[in-house]
Order: structure tokens, then sequence, then C-alpha cells
């Protein structure tokens, strides 16, 4: 199963730096036309390139873990 | 001419039923004969012949032995001989399709040609350079600039649309980089289609491969079919007719019968009679009734294996003989031990209570 390393990561470096930013604008993706929007808190959801109002949260920076099996 | 086994050697095949299907030669089961099992005996009846060898796929005979033999070494090579297999996948990013446990689990799936005898098992302990190799698979899928407009093909207008087995990309730690100097560890086949990619999408995975067996999980076994038959055995009794030769010809697999061009005389192909399917239409056949007598030789195995790892096909079988002899050697080990144990009556006595 996957499981989201607390202790011991296999490699030093990339995950685990700055992954929650530190203002309240976060990063969606459009649902329509893929674009990127920030959006803080408060804002209406709405798609600054096409004017869609359904928006996808990105993915985690984090690393995850997984056995191929 | 014709070899002729002894009856005792054959398993019957009749329409409906086969016979004598045990080996029944042990001592006491044939009154005034020795058959108390002896290695002289062993060796002069024992023989392993190749007849075909490729870079993938071996076929050979092992003659003279019990059938719970072969299947031991049938069954070792399946489940018991080593080999390095993708085991951790750390994503850092996955934005195809695919999700990300799948896309692990095909990752495992790859064949990599580290030869294992480089390798130590990972028993529970830390990873280091000796169990442990470390691979990455990076790539993004980017729109082609110069793509021609009308073009609907993925190759065209994509760049690095397919995530292949080949975009591994090893990472040596410690003496690695000595050790696997000659040959880099990489999968056997850089083709394999992991996932397809848009534009857009990427994937950011760490891979860790260690050894392990097959009965711990299938992607560990060194062989894609390790199998074997009994050789088939046919025997004309009587004279085939003529005018039925053909006939009596597409009763078995193409080559297995031979009819003499000038005669019709019906012979068997001794070479080619291993060929034969044993699918008994012959005995369907009326007109052939007693004609002719099917059967199987018990101790005569037809071994065909097929690599799909490191090791070279004509390697399985010594290595499987290996395994088995440190089986054996750990059961001898533990039945000698029981030898120095302090006489007396040391068996566990159930009380009641």
């Amino acid at each position: 199963m996957s499981q989201q390393p607390n202790s011991n990561p296999p490699q030093t470096g990339r995950y685990g730096a700055g992954f929650v930013p530190p203002k309240e604008a976060m990063e969606y993706n459009c649902a329509d036309c893929g674009a990127t929007n920030e959006i803080k808190s408060r804002e209406p959801i709405r798609c600054r390139e096409c004017g869609h109002r359904i928006m996808y949260k990105k993915r985690t920076k984090r690393m995850v873990q997984f056995e191929a099996r | 001419m014709a070899e002729t086994y002894d009856r005792r050697r054959l398993v019957g095949i009749l329409a409906e039923r086969v016979t004598d299907v045990s080996s029944r030669d042990f001592p006491g089961h044939y009154p005034g004969e020795d058959h108390s099992w002896s290695l002289e005996k062993f060796r002069e009846n024992l023989t392993v012949k190749i007849q075909r060898a490729s870079s993938r796929s071996i076929e050979f005979d092992l003659v003279g032995v019990d059938a719970s033999i072969a299947n031991a070494f049938r069954r070792i090579i399946i489940a018991e001989v080593p080999t390095i297999c993708i085991e951790n996948v750390y994503v850092y990013n996955n934005t195809t399709v695919v999700a990300d446990e799948i896309l692990a689990q095909r990752i495992g799936l790859i064949p990599l040609n580290v030869d294992p005898k480089e390798m130590d098992m990972k028993l529970d302990e830390d990873s280091t350079d000796r169990n442990t190799i470390v691979f990455n698979l990076r790539l993004q899928c980017t729109r082609k600039p110069d793509a021609p407009k009308d073009s609907t093909v993925a190759s065209e207008l994509y760049e690095n649309h397919e995530l292949l087995s080949g975009h591994l990309v090893w990472e040596p730690a410690g003496e690695q980089a000595e050790v696997f100097s000659k040959n880099p560890p990489a999968p056997t086949n850089p083709n394999i289609v992991l996932a397809k990619l848009r534009p857009g999408q990427q994937v950011d995975i760490t891979l860790h491969a260690v050894k392990g067996v097959g009965k711990d999980h299938a992607k560990f076994s060194p062989v894609a079919t390790a199998s074997y038959r009994l050789l088939p055995n046919i025997v004309i009794k009587k004279p085939i007719p003529p005018h039925l030769a053909e006939k009596f010809q597409k009763c078995f697999s193409p080559g297995v019968i031979h009819i003499d061009p000038r005669t019709n005389a019906v012979s068997v192909d001794e070479k080619n009679k291993r060929k034969d399917t044993v699918s008994r239409e012959v005995l369907r056949h009326p007109e052939f009734e007693g004609h002719v007598e099917l059967s199987r030789v018990r101790d005569f195995f037809l071994f065909n294996i097929e690599s799909e790892s490191a090791y070279p096909p004509q390697r399985l079988f010594p290595e499987a003989i290996a395994i088995m002899r440190g089986k054996l050697a750990n059961i001898r080990r533990a039945a000698e031990s029981l030898l120095d144990r302090p006489s007396g009556d040391t068996d566990v006595v159930m009380t009641d209570s």
C-alpha cells in the first residue's frame, strides 16, 4: 500500500521543502481548459481564462511510496 | 531401427484411460529383483541431452529420474531461482492517466538484466549498494513545434508520448559503478510501454530494485515457462494397409509418421516422434484397431525452459540443481544434529490436564 513517509526517506532532498505556501493563494487546474489558476480564499471560484467554475486541486508535491506488487 | 523401451517404463495410453501411471521400481515390488537405490545404477541410467538452445529458450531431455525429481527441478526454476526486480516505487510526480499504484505494479514486472549473483538478498536490514539498485524514471510529454497540421498520430504530434522501460536511468551507488561496469543495470527489453502521455503530463519516480524469488511474487520468477512432457512412444503392431497410409499419417502430428514414397509402407519417424501431441485420434478409427499401441515413457522428460530474465536459458537448470543441493545440505545438517543429541526418549509426552 502507499504510505506517506514520516520517517526514513529513501533520499534526502526534494520532498518536504516548502510545499505549503505561506500565503493563502492556492493553485488549481481548470476542469475545462486546464489552465493553472491562483485562487485566494473567499475569492470567486472562476477560471481566469475561460470562466469555467469547476476547479481541480493539484496533486501533492510530497513523495508517495508504493510497493511494486 | 526403432528404439524399444522396457514395458515397465511405459505409461499406457488407451482410448479412454491411461494405465501404469506410477513408477514401480522400488524395493519389494517385483519379487526376487533388487531395486534398492544405488548411485552406480542411477549414473548408468541418467542422461541429459540438449535438443535445441537459443538465446531465450532451451529444450533438453532428462532421462532416468523419477517424476518427483524432475518436478522438483521444474518447481524450483519457477519459484526459487532468484532474480532482481523493482520492489519499491517512490512517486514524486505522476500526472498521467495511469494511477500511481497501477503504474507501480507495472514497473515491478519489468525484467532487469542484472545477474543475481552480483547481489545479496535484502533481509529486513537497511538498503546498501550490495542489495539495492536505484533507478530514476523522469519524463515529460510536450508538443512538437514542427508537427504536421493535419496529423492525428501521437508520435508525430508529441515528444515523449510513451513512457517506456528504456527510460529507466540507473543511478550507481557506492561500489556499483565498478561491479556493474561491464553490464550496466537496465531492462532486458527497452520497448515495454508503461504509460501513454499527452502534453503537460509528466512522471518523476525513483525506483529501488532488490533480489527476490518467485514464490514471494511472480515478478521474481526467472522464466516465462518451465515445463516438461513425457516422450511419446508409438509402436505399430501390424503393417498399415497402403491405401490407409495417408489417413494413418494424419492421425498424428506432422512429421511423426513416415510413408515410404515407393511402397507406401508406414513407419514411425524415430527422431520426430517426440513432436506428437498424443491426441489419440488414431484410436478412434476402427480400421486401425490393434494396429498401433500408444504410450509414453515414464522417466523420459522433455524439458522446455524459456528464460525471461538475466539468466541465459542454459544456466537455469544448473541453478535449480544448486538450490536443491542447498536444501538437501540443510536437511542433512538438521538430521545429523538429531544424532548429536543426548540419547534417551526426547519425544514430547502429551499429558492430560
